[in-house]
């Protein structure tokens, strides 16, 4: 149950086109942070921060047998965990259902804009591919994990390398200088309403009193890849666009730490 | 005979040895083990007569007789509501204690408060077996409207509300804000214009932060002079400060 007062307050606010935070309604928090290779045993990884949320990505480099209906293709799984180190509402065992949702929005961006060129991780046709695990970990839930979680997930494929190979042996100790076959990076922007207003970046207290949230992933050629929808309140066609103008515009913000870091 | 191992007014961390031998008695937030007076948290050493007592400096709310708490609506039965202390303990407030109107048996509560709703109310008993009962009469207590809460140790609570409420009356004077500080580290703060109302909060975290360091008043004095551009005086008032706003 989300404390009335509260949520009066936020529009309030709004109204007034101010945050608690003092932050403008599209505005990210600072600092924006990527740090690379900030695991020993992965492939690739990455810590994003931003503002207070912190999040954890790593890649794992698999062999493994395509799948029957894409013969030629290498795999990609997501998982994300909710750390309850991160929040006190978060708790340990199976991923609940915010967990599984965050994974999803993040495989779905990566895998619906071809980010990785799958047909490259096929070794031998119907036999032999590599499978990429990406596993996201939240250090810190101070709000807006999904943004978080999809730059940080990108981030680790970006830093990823692949491990040495002979046959069907899978050398993790010894990294080549050879990448990940990238193609594109989706970058995913999640905007919020609350009463009438769209905002970016919520912060936790934003988030219990959200009606409506959009995540919309949109690639370099700023074409949509992927989109989803949660909250208890329908949205409009005109506020779809409207939200997803506003995605688009706050991806350069984004994509621009990626290209830096 | 006893021996007093630290001073007094000395800062003390669980596991220290404060006082030797029987002569002395364990007070709150200490213990006894065999012959030793020992910390069980960390905070200032309080020596009363033979008792020895510590000032917290960290730790959860303990719900206390008399304390003026701000608490949250979590629970609505037939006799009156269950609210949330901000402590390891909720508490109840009756019907009875919470309004002069005749409620008939069976009326829906809710039309006076509603979960989700913040209190200012009173703690008027507190049992052995940790069972509050919260009460709402009295001079400024009654549910909150609008305004964000904030949630800060309540072992700062006295430095936020300074002597005789001179810190809070000053941000208040300051930044154009309404806010009332409970007992329990719940602060409720409301204001027009939000950037008063940020000031406040980045205010009240310096306070948090920074109350153990000699010279607060001045020093948040100076901090919030350079951010409104105001010339502050300190007032200090009778009332008690929790009911003030």
């Amino acid at each position: 149950m989300t404390a009335k007062q509260a949520r009066q307050h936020i529009v309030k606010l709004l109204n007034k086109t101010a945050r608690l935070d003092g932050r403008g309604l599209t505005e990210y928090r600072k600092p924006i942070t990527i740090e690379y290779n900030i695991s020993k045993s992965a492939e690739g990884s990455a810590r994003v921060q931003i503002g207070e949320t912190i999040v954890l990505a790593g890649v794992k480099m698999e062999l493994g047998e395509p799948y029957p209906d894409t013969p030629d293709s290498g795999g990609l799984m997501v998982g994300a965990e909710l750390l309850p180190l991160s929040n006190p509402d978060f708790e340990s065992g199976p991923p609940g259902i915010q967990a599984i949702e965050i994974s999803r929005v993040v495989d779905r961006a990566i895998r619906e804009s071809k980010a990785i060129d799958v047909t490259k991780l096929c070794i031998k046709k119907g036999e032999l591919c590599w499978t990429v695990s990406i596993d996201i970990c939240t250090l810190n839930d101070a709000g807006n994990l999904f943004d978080a979680a999809a730059l940080a997930a990108l981030a680790a494929l970006k830093n990823a390398r692949m491990p040495a190979r002979d046959g069907k042996k899978i050398d993790y100790k010894n990294l080549t200088d050879e990448k990940l076959p990238i193609q594109r990076l989706p970058i995913s922007i999640t905007v919020c309403k609350i009463a009438d207003k769209f905002l970016v970046d919520p912060i936790t207290e934003e988030e219990e009193v959200i009606d409506a949230r959009l995540t919309v992933a949109i690639m370099e050629n700023g074409e949509i890849c992927a989109m989803q929808k949660g909250g208890d309140i329908a949205l409009t066609l005109a506020e779809i666009e409207q939200m997803i103008g506003i995605a688009a515009e706050k991806t350069k913000e984004l994509r621009s730490v990626l290209d830096e870091a | 005979m006893g021996e007093l191992i630290v001073k007094e007014k000395e800062v003390v961390v669980p596991g220290e040895v404060i006082a030797r031998g029987m002569d002395f008695l364990p007070g709150m937030g200490t213990t006894r083990q065999s012959d030793n007076i020992v910390a069980a948290r960390i905070g200032l050493v309080n020596v009363d007569g033979r008792a020895i007592k510590l000032i917290p400096l960290s730790g959860q709310y303990l719900p206390r007789n008399g304390d003026t708490i701000i608490a949250n609506v979590v629970d609505v039965n037939f006799s009156g509501w269950r609210v949330e202390t901000n402590s390891a303990y909720s508490a109840m407030l009756n019907v009875k204690d919470a309004t002069g109107d005749f409620v008939p048996k069976g009326a829906d509560l809710t039309q006076y408060f509603d979960v989700g709703d913040y209190l200012v109310a009173k703690i008027v008993n507190v049992t052995t077996q940790m069972l509050i009962d919260l009460s709402l009469r009295g001079p400024g207590l009654r549910k909150l409207g609008e305004g964000r809460i904030l949630k800060v140790a309540s072992s700062k609570v006295p430095r936020i509300i300074g002597k005789k409420g001179s810190m809070v009356s000053m941000i208040k004077q300051a930044t154009d804000t309404k806010i009332i500080v409970g007992q329990n580290g719940v602060i409720w703060i409301s204001g027009e214009d939000p950037k008063g109302e940020l000031t406040a909060v980045n205010t009240i975290r310096k306070i948090e932060e920074e109350a153990h360091i000699p010279g607060l008043t001045d020093r948040i004095k100076s901090y919030l002079e350079q951010i409104t551009g105001r010339q502050l005086q300190m007032q200090e008032n009778s009332e008690v400060m929790a009911q003030n706003e």
